[in-house]
């Protein structure tokens, strides 16, 4: 019984932890007071480029690398667009999710002469974390595990941090909540956007990479399937308290891992599949209605 | 060169701390400064005083480095200096306390004091440092504060006194304070000034931006006065009267209008009974009743931000009060839209204007139409025109009454947006006031107006006074209100917490309640009797909190 659960708590932590690189990144964006809808896309580029990545320098930790790099490249779109030339975030962002979904079916055609998948004999998965195999409760969770996933948990802390106590991370909270009086104080808003917007692609660089040589070893064509989106939402969730966001993300995991329970059991896969995505529209509709409740009067 | 009339004005040599010779800015075909000659001497207060679109805000953004004068130079301790943003500026020291103030409501007063200039222990913010900074500074010039507060939960006198600290951590040895006491209470503006003074005889220098002359009388050394771009007056404040000042920013005098106080007050009009808005635990307007009734206004006093404008949202129904009854000329309209409130005799002058009052991108004639474009002669209720509007008679009504309220436009197809604060209000009063609804509610109607409009439209309210229609008047101008009303209502917290009549009103009895004493006793010394501005010179308030 007790492995039962505590097998459930590790799919969990598998559906959430590409979510929570993702929505780390939104939520830094909207500390920068950029609204990013592209994680979607960077997320996708990310898995492309880990399972690319990992094909051709045939080791996985190269794989992340490649995905952190390119995305982070890929991001400077939306970065140098939106904070540079002040162009519209959703605009661009909208682009680059089109952009990264259309060039990764299309690099797929091209570069590995395949459409669908891609998932060559040999191609490196992150290893997982076998040596805790038989650490009581960590090991049923953390065992098969890629190194990632607490690293998420470890990052989201960290960042929360530098947030809160660096000169840094005080300001690029400034620039968010109060751009015209930053500026005046001499920090230089466009290029704090600008790196924010960057390091956010790294991380979806890295939500990408966990999804697609973690949790599977494949490149499939759309693999996100709206995670980005979940991610966006879980954004909007913790409005503005990045600490938040593991709670939020691992809710949205639970929801995933619980449809793939319920598609065990014998439940139908098109109901189960849009589980999380219901869960998110609930989840939504319901902070929005403790929102408007919650608002004082204002006319 | 030298300014000869700032020496020949203070009569001693006391070195300038700025000096700003022949500064002329211009935008498009607009000049906003021409040849304006300002000298700020080191240690004092300095008032720059002018309407609104005179060019003090100009002068000052080009002082503080947010503008670049077209010609002219700027002399920072007697060396030229070119500011290419405010951080030249702040680093020659200079700071800049803005009207709309410029913080961080998520964080606490010390990480908004320290902003950009952190110190710092082993790359980490260091809050102690920071927090004894504050205190510091704080007990040195008087300005009270918790470095530990989380500044959007501070009052308005507060988060201003913030902004200062904000300026004197960069060490600003010269202070641009810009209409500073616009969101204050009177008893904060008395320790505004007392910091002020504080700081100017610390050796700071304090320019003071304002259009309140008895202010200016009250805390100023130095005034230099413009008017349309230009330097009209310089004084030193010993030898200013307001009306010298007056003359200076207007050229003209200026008739103050005053309620005669005569006539009766007709049945009633508009009735309150009980209304509270919003949230009943934490509620935007308390419990609330007042009655207006016909040839007669009623002014509501207080601090921005304490009631009164939902108080009049519920009435209009833009927000539907949360229990309590509404009743316009004996009709319950509590439950009612506003478009039938609006049928049944409501005229309202919105606070804001361009955002709420006008459509700023349509024209003078179609705002002068909205809201009546559905009865004659612009619309029709019924038959074939029914749905229609005669562009004709629009533009006719619109031309007759622009003649008749003195707006300065190009033509009734000129977008309202392109028009002066003033002249926009016209309007907007020309619309409410011309289809003969008998109760009217008029929200900061002279907010953002220059001297000379505030004038035409006070006169507009007491001919409709006068002409048997009830008025609503809010106002965070208490001389206002003593001009106009024929009773002031208090608003504290959401609640009415006092009640005037003319008679007994002054500013100080007003300025109490304002500022939540529990009750704003009686004021039986002459002293407390201040005379409304703008021929008023009083000393600064009596302190509140000594009533008993």
């Amino acid at each position: 019984m007790q492995i039962f659960e505590l097998s459930f708590v590790a799919a969990v932590l598998l559906a959430a932890t590409p979510i929570l690189y993702a929505a780390l990144a939104g939520a830094i964006s909207a500390q920068v007071g950029v609204f990013n809808i592209a994680l979607e896309g960077q997320m996708l580029w990310g898995a492309f480029a880990a399972v690319a990545g990992s094909y051709y320098t045939g080791s996985a930790w190269g794989g992340v690398l490649v995905a952190l790099l390119s995305t982070a490249l890929f991001a400077v779109i939306l970065a140098v667009g939106s904070a540079r030339w002040k162009a519209d975030p959703i605009i661009i962002a909208i682009g680059t999710n089109l952009l990264a979904l259309g060039l990764t079916g299309f690099l797929l055609r091209v570069l590995f002469d395949v459409s669908g998948s891609f998932s060559p004999r040999g191609l490196e998965g992150l290893p997982k974390m076998a040596f805790l195999a038989d650490v009581p409760v960590i090991g049923p969770i953390f065992a098969g595990q890629t190194l990632l996933v607490p690293l998420a948990f470890v990052v989201i802390v960290a960042v929360g941090l530098w947030l809160k106590a660096t000169p840094a991370g005080l300001r690029l909270r400034g620039v968010g909540e109060h751009p015209e009086a930053a500026a005046s104080l001499g920090v230089n808003v466009p290029s704090f956007q600008m790196w924010a917007t960057i390091v956010g692609g790294a991380l979806c660089g890295i939500a990408g990479a966990q999804l697609a040589l973690g949790n599977v070893t494949v490149f499939t064509e759309n693999m996100t399937a709206g995670r980005g989106w979940i991610a966006v939402a879980a954004v909007m969730l913790v409005a503005g308290r990045p600490l938040w966001l593991p709670l939020a993300c691992l809710g949205f995991g639970a929801a995933e891992a619980l449809g793939f329970r319920l598609q065990g059991i014998g439940a139908p896969q098109q109901l189960t599949d849009a589980a999380p995505y219901a869960i998110t529209l609930v989840v939504l509709v319901l902070t929005r209605i403790r929102f408007a409740r919650s608002r004082k009067v204002s006319v | 060169m030298t300014s000869p009339s700032a020496a020949a004005v203070t009569g001693e040599p006391s070195a300038p701390a700025v000096e700003l010779v022949g500064i002329g800015k211009r935008f498009g075909a607009v000049v906003a400064n021409d040849g304006v000659d300002l000298v700020l001497r080191r240690g004092s207060v300095h008032a720059v005083m002018g309407e609104n679109g005179a060019g003090k805000s100009t002068l000052m953004s080009m002082l503080f480095g947010l503008l670049k004068p077209d010609s002219g130079e700027i002399r920072v301790d007697g060396a030229p200096v070119q500011f290419d943003g405010p951080l030249d500026a702040i680093a020659a020291g200079l700071g800049m306390v803005h009207q709309h103030f410029r913080l961080f409501d998520s964080m606490t007063v010390a990480d908004n004091v320290v902003y950009g200039a952190e110190p710092t222990k082993g790359g980490l913010i260091d809050r102690r440092a920071a927090a004894a900074r504050v205190r510091e500074l704080s007990e040195r010039y008087g300005l009270e504060t918790e470095p530990t507060a989380v500044v959007g939960s501070l009052s308005a006198g507060a988060r201003q006194r913030v902004e200062i600290l904000k300026a004197l951590h960069r060490d600003a040895r010269i202070l641009i304070l810009d209409e500073p006491t616009a969101v204050l209470t009177p008893s904060e503006v008395t320790s505004l000034f007392t910091v002020i003074r504080r700081a100017a005889d610390a050796g700071t220098t304090v320019v003071l931006v304002t259009h309140k002359i008895h202010e200016v009388l009250a805390v100023s050394d130095e005034v230099t006065v413009l008017r349309d771009g230009r330097v009209t007056g310089r004084f030193a404040t010993s030898e200013a009267t307001s009306a010298s000042l007056v003359h200076a920013m207007t050229g003209r005098e200026i008739d103050e209008v005053r309620n005669p106080g005569t006539g009766t007050p007709g049945a009633v009009a508009l009735e309150v009974e009980h209304v509270t808005v919003g949230d009943p635990r934490t509620p935007a307007v308390h419990d609330v009743s007042l009655a207006v009734h016909r040839g007669e206004i009623v002014g509501v006093a207080g601090v921005s931000g304490n009631g009164q404008h939902e108080l009049v949202a519920a009435v209009l129904g833009t927000v539907q009060a949360s229990s309590g009854r509404i009743r316009l000329l004996g009709e319950e309209v509590g439950s009612r839209s506003v478009r039938d409130r609006r049928a049944a005799g409501l005229a309202v002058i919105p606070e804001d204007r361009r955002g709420e009052g006008t459509a700023v991108t349509l024209s003078v004639a179609e705002n002068v139409t909205l809201g009546h474009h559905r009865t004659a002669p612009i619309g029709a209720s019924k038959g074939l025109r029914r749905g229609w509007m005669s562009i004709r008679a629009e533009r006719a009504r619109a031309r007759e009454l622009i003649a008749d309220y003195d707006v300065r436009t190009s033509g009734e197809q000129q977008p309202i947006g392109a028009l002066s604060g003033g002249n926009a209000q016209k309007v907007v009063i020309a619309r409410e006031l011309s289809h003969g609804a008998p109760v009217l509610i008029a929200e900061q109607p002279t907010q953002g107006v220059d001297v000379g409009a505030i004038e035409s439209i006070h006169q507009r309210l007491l001919d409709y006074r006068a002409g048997g229609g009830a008025v609503l008047l809010v106002s965070h101008e208490i001389s206002e209100l003593l001009a106009l009303a024929d009773r002031i209502l208090v608003m504290y917290s959401g609640r009415v917490v006092a009640e005037f009549t003319a008679a007994e009103a002054t500013t100080a009895r007003i300025g109490a309640a304002m500022a939540g004493a529990a009750e704003a006793a009686p004021a039986p010394d002459a002293a407390a009797a201040v005379a409304p501005a703008p021929t008023d010179t009083p000393a600064p308030e009596p302190e509140t909190d000594r009533t008993p």
